[in-house]
């Protein structure tokens, strides 16, 4: 891989809580390359949105603590202080939330969110901006955009909304976008659109996605690696084929196995029996073990660290064989 | 837009309807013979009759709320029974002070509230926080008349930097006027105040916690355009009711608050006339001042109606 | 390895607390989350005062507070007569007692009598919906239109001036925001599936507006009254003030500092201590409003 976009290094974020500082992130260590499409999976409360949000100086401090290392073009992120992130987000970085409708601002006409968004960046006068606000609706396939850009947030579905958001990401042709759960408050028709066009601009734009998301499936369709997380921590990471083909950490084969197959009729749906464990009450030894199927007396004292599974596979368990 | 402006319109109308049956019935209820009182030293048998029979006391109620509210609409008050002036002559030279002074103590309280109550949202929890709020409970406690009475002792008494008592008309003279308003505005206004920070407050936590906040902050906007333009462009328009819709409570203080500054507004003519039994004035008083409220709060929908992309572009 | 979903592989759903032990834990639960808000607390113990004082009036003033010449005339605050002397002699400390007791009469009866009032009216336009509530609410909104102080001043035109009149007064004010606030939440409450339930059970209407809206609308409702009675009061001292509230010589803050007015040279204590106590009075109640609000209604916290 040449140089990485974005470097992440045993990121930390934590918490202080009437239990004593939590980690909901808790040593996260990973790479994006460029151009390439990564994804973030894991059941929700795992850390996969504080990671994301971490990466670009979302997360509140106080009352969080952010701890480790964002490597971006050779700056720490983490270091920089407001006016400088400020001037990398959106720029170099951009990110999509989940709930599209409620990230436009409700009482600014939609071209002129965009307008700024650019202007904050971008030299050009206002005039080009508007203009150019117009081909992006067009370019993320908003009908009428001429007219769409005057209208205000409310006018717009969620999927079109959505788009309006990615078009926003990308109107600075960033290095990195990074999606925080874009499809998962849109119908699944929509889903599929929205996904194609994220797909779609990358290609374009020679840009690098970070895809969270807790559903497996649309990584499958997405990505070109993927990042599983369990209870702030990296269980496992390995190419798309890889993960599907041979699955290393337990957690994993347990998500593969269920989502639902199209040719399976009439078998119960899938699940992992219990919960993921809540920060304040982790089990001893790996987060894993209570809900695993293979749990072995180690499991239960020792906590297992990433270890190579496979030529460009690694995964925390200990019954991973190198 | 227009659906929400007629409706609301429909409502105003019904309002004032109520209003007026409440007053008819509120004035009827008084013990004792309005015709003999509204004669006064006039009386003759034959003008009682004469009037009894205008004003249609021998037909049925209805009819004599028709007649009644046939003579507001006409602008014909009535006659103030003492001094036989037009009410609606005494009514409108006392609504003017009382508006004046509404309006100073507005425009003091908002200078007072927003700042504070911008500051202490984006200094959560600090001691600009709490003090400023606690500050906010404390005047916004301080009974009106009470707090004007401390303020003319201080001020007038012991440092005699303004008059106590006495009103000028600002428009007549500017500087006169307006100095002989500042007590009164600080003495409302601070209550105002009050009550204004803790919504602006409030109502910018909450848009703060929002989810374009926080995607305006991912794509760049710095934290002084994040608050003062994205957040307050939100934040401001449900204050902006409140605002308006304590026109009503800001003329309620107003009646006190005249009374303590000597003030010849619509407190003072009411007080006076209730205590001379000069029903005719008490009731004009009355309408004009629900009548103010009634269209203060129309104006106030119809601006968040504005205000508020969602109603005004459906 | 998956399994299928399996009812013994979930973890044990903690048993349901029983009935009795659930009442006494909510009320402590809501007793501490109240205590944290030392606001709160200070307004607790405000109104606590209160309350002793207008009690306690015979056994805590030091002497009658209609009694002229106790002292020499507009005395400041000394060792004799803490609070001073009034122009007639009268010992202030003890009209300030006293005068608790009609503040907190006035405030607390005007709000129940509204409340009482305002919440049935609130109760039926929102359950029963349709003409009914159409009615009532827009009688609720041309009570509400007028600012209370002019509502009050006009039925006192009416009714004449004194004490009952004046919590009469105060009360009709306070009706239409009890009325908004029960009918909003009402319906809230009615799309809830236990109300569906008893409907469909066969539960006359006015017993389910009984049994079950009316407890599930109290909490903002005891809010709500909590709230109002500082405004009752400060209503009720306004009237005062003014001259339409109960007849002199009687003990009341509002018609205190009014007769300080002219005395406010040479014996500025026989307004300023009634504003205090007043003032003080509000605040508590306030704080202790906020408190109750905060305590019982989450959602509409800081």
């Amino acid at each position: 891989m040449s140089e990485p976009v974005l470097e992440v290094r045993d990121l930390v974020v934590e918490f202080a809580s009437e239990d004593g500082p939590l980690r909901a992130v808790d040593g996260v260590s990973f790479a994006v390359g460029r151009g390439e499409i990564v994804g973030l999976v894991g059941e929700s409360g795992a850390g996969k949105t504080l990671t994301a949000e971490a990466i670009l100086g979302l997360v509140r401090r106080p009352p969080g603590r952010v701890g480790g290392e964002v490597r971006f073009r050779g700056t720490n992120l983490l270091d920089l202080e407001e006016p400088a992130l400020a001037r990398i987000r959106g720029k170099e970085i951009a990110m999509i939330f989940q709930n599209p409708g409620a990230s436009l601002n409700p009482v600014f006409r939609v071209g002129d969110q965009l307008v700024e968004a650019m202007a904050l960046h971008l030299g050009d006068g206002r005039r080009v901006l508007r203009r150019r606000a117009t081909d992006i609706l067009g370019r993320v396939g908003i009908p009428s955009a001429a007219a769409r850009v005057r209208d205000y947030p409310h006018q717009f579905s969620g999927g079109m909304a959505q788009r309006v958001m990615i078009g926003m990401g990308v109107a600075c042709t960033p290095a990195l976008l990074i999606a925080d759960e874009p499809t998962t408050a849109l119908d699944v028709t929509i889903q599929a659109q929205v996904l194609s066009l994220i797909r779609r601009l990358a290609r374009e734009l020679g840009m690098a996605v970070l895809l969270v998301s807790h559903d497996l499936g649309i990584i499958s369709q997405m990505c070109h690696r993927v990042i599983v997380m369990y209870a702030g921590r990296i269980v496992e990471e390995a190419p798309i084929e890889t993960v599907f083909r041979a699955p290393a950490h337990p957690y994993t084969r347990a998500l593969i196995a269920c989502l639902p197959g199209l040719d399976e009729h009439g078998s119960r749906l899938g699940a992992i029996p219990g919960v993921m464990p809540g920060l304040a009450s982790l089990p001893r030894g790996c987060r894993f073990h209570p809900r695993c199927g293979v749990a072995e007396a180690r499991c239960a004292l020792e906590e297992p660290v990433l270890r190579p599974a496979g030529p460009d596979q690694i995964a925390a368990c200990h019954l991973v064989k190198s | 837009m227009v659906r929400f402006f007629l409706s609301r319109i429909g409502q105003t109308f019904a309002v004032l309807f109520t209003v007026s049956v409440i007053v008819f019935a509120l004035m009827r209820m008084i013990p004792g013979d309005p015709v003999l009182m509204m004669l006064g030293d006039d009386f003759t048998q034959e003008a009682y009759q004469r009037l009894r029979a205008k004003l249609g006391f021998d037909r049925s109620l209805v009819t004599q709320y028709a007649i009644w509210l046939q003579a507001i609409l006409r602008g014909d008050l009535g006659t103030s029974y003492l001094n036989h002036e037009h009410v609606s002559v005494l009514v409108w030279d006392a609504f003017l002070p009382t508006l004046s002074l509404v309006v100073a103590s507005m425009l003091v309280g908002i200078l007072v509230a927003v700042p504070s109550g911008i500051v202490a949202a984006m200094r959560r929890d600090s001691a600009w926080d709490w003090g400023s709020m606690g500050f906010a409970i404390f005047v916004y406690s301080m009974p009106s008349f009470w707090k004007g009475i401390v303020l003319i002792w201080i001020f007038s008494v012991h440092l005699r930097w303004f008059p106590a008592v006495g009103y000028v008309h600002p428009w007549e003279n500017f500087w006169e006027g307006t100095w002989r308003l500042v007590l009164p505005a600080i003495t409302l206004g601070t209550f105002f105040s009050g009550l204004v920070a803790r919504i602006i407050r409030s109502s910018l936590l909450e848009v703060l916690d929002q989810d374009y906040i926080k995607a305006a902050r991912a794509r760049g906007v710095r934290r002084a355009a994040l608050v003062y333009r994205h957040a307050l462009a939100n934040a401001l328009i449900p204050v902006v009711t409140v605002i308006g819709l304590q026109f009503g409570t800001l003329l309620g203080g107003a009646v006190l608050t005249e009374t303590v500054f000597g003030i010849p507004g619509m407190g003072r003519l009411t007080v006076a006339a209730i205590l001379n039994r000069d029903y005719a004035i008490v009731q004009g008083a009355i309408l004009v001042g629900v009548l103010a409220v009634v269209i203060v709060n129309l104006a106030v929908d119809l601006t968040y109606a504005f205000l508020n992309p969602r109603i005004r572009v459906a | 390895m998956a399994r299928p979903l399996d009812a013994e592989a979930l973890p044990a759903q903690a048993p349901a607390a029983p009935a009795a032990g659930a009442q006494g834990g909510a009320a402590r639960r809501w007793w501490r989350r109240f205590a944290r808000n030392r606001g709160a607390v200070l307004g607790l113990a405000v109104f606590v005062a209160i309350v002793v004082m207008a009690l306690f009036a015979d056994v805590l003033a030091p002497h009658d507070p209609l009694a002229q010449g106790v002292g020499p005339a507009n005395e400041a605050p000394s060792w004799e007569h803490w609070a001073g002397t009034d122009s007639f002699g009268r010992d202030m400390l003890s009209r300030i007692i006293y005068g608790a007791r009609i503040a907190l009469v006035v405030g607390v009866v005007a709000v129940l009598l509204a409340m009482v009032v305002g919440v049935t009216l609130g109760l039926v336009a929102g359950y029963y919906g349709g003409a009914v509530d159409a009615v009532i609410m827009r009688v609720m909104d041309g009570l509400f239109a007028f600012p209370i102080i002019i509502l009050a001043i006009a039925m006192m035109a009416v009714m004449g001036f004194g004490v009952r009149n004046v919590i009469i007064a105060v009360a009709v004010g306070f009706i239409a925001p009890f009325a908004r606030v029960t009918r909003a939440d009402v319906l809230a409450v009615k799309e809830e599936p236990y109300i569906e339930a008893a409907r469909l059970a066969g539960v006359s209407r006015p017993a389910i507006i009984a049994r079950h809206v009316l407890p599930n609308v109290a909490a903002p409702i005891i809010v709500q009254a909590a709230l109002r009675v500082s405004g009752a009061i400060i209503t009720e001292s306004g009237l005062s003030f003014l001259g339409l509230g109960p007849p002199p010589p009687t003990p009341v803050w509002g018609s205190m500092i009014a007769e300080g007015r002219n005395f406010i040279v040479m014996a500025p204590h026989i307004s300023t201590i009634p504003g205090i106590a007043l003032m003080v009075t509000i605040v508590g109640l306030n704080l202790l409003g906020d408190g109750l609000r905060d305590t019982l209604d989450p959602r509409l916290r800081r």
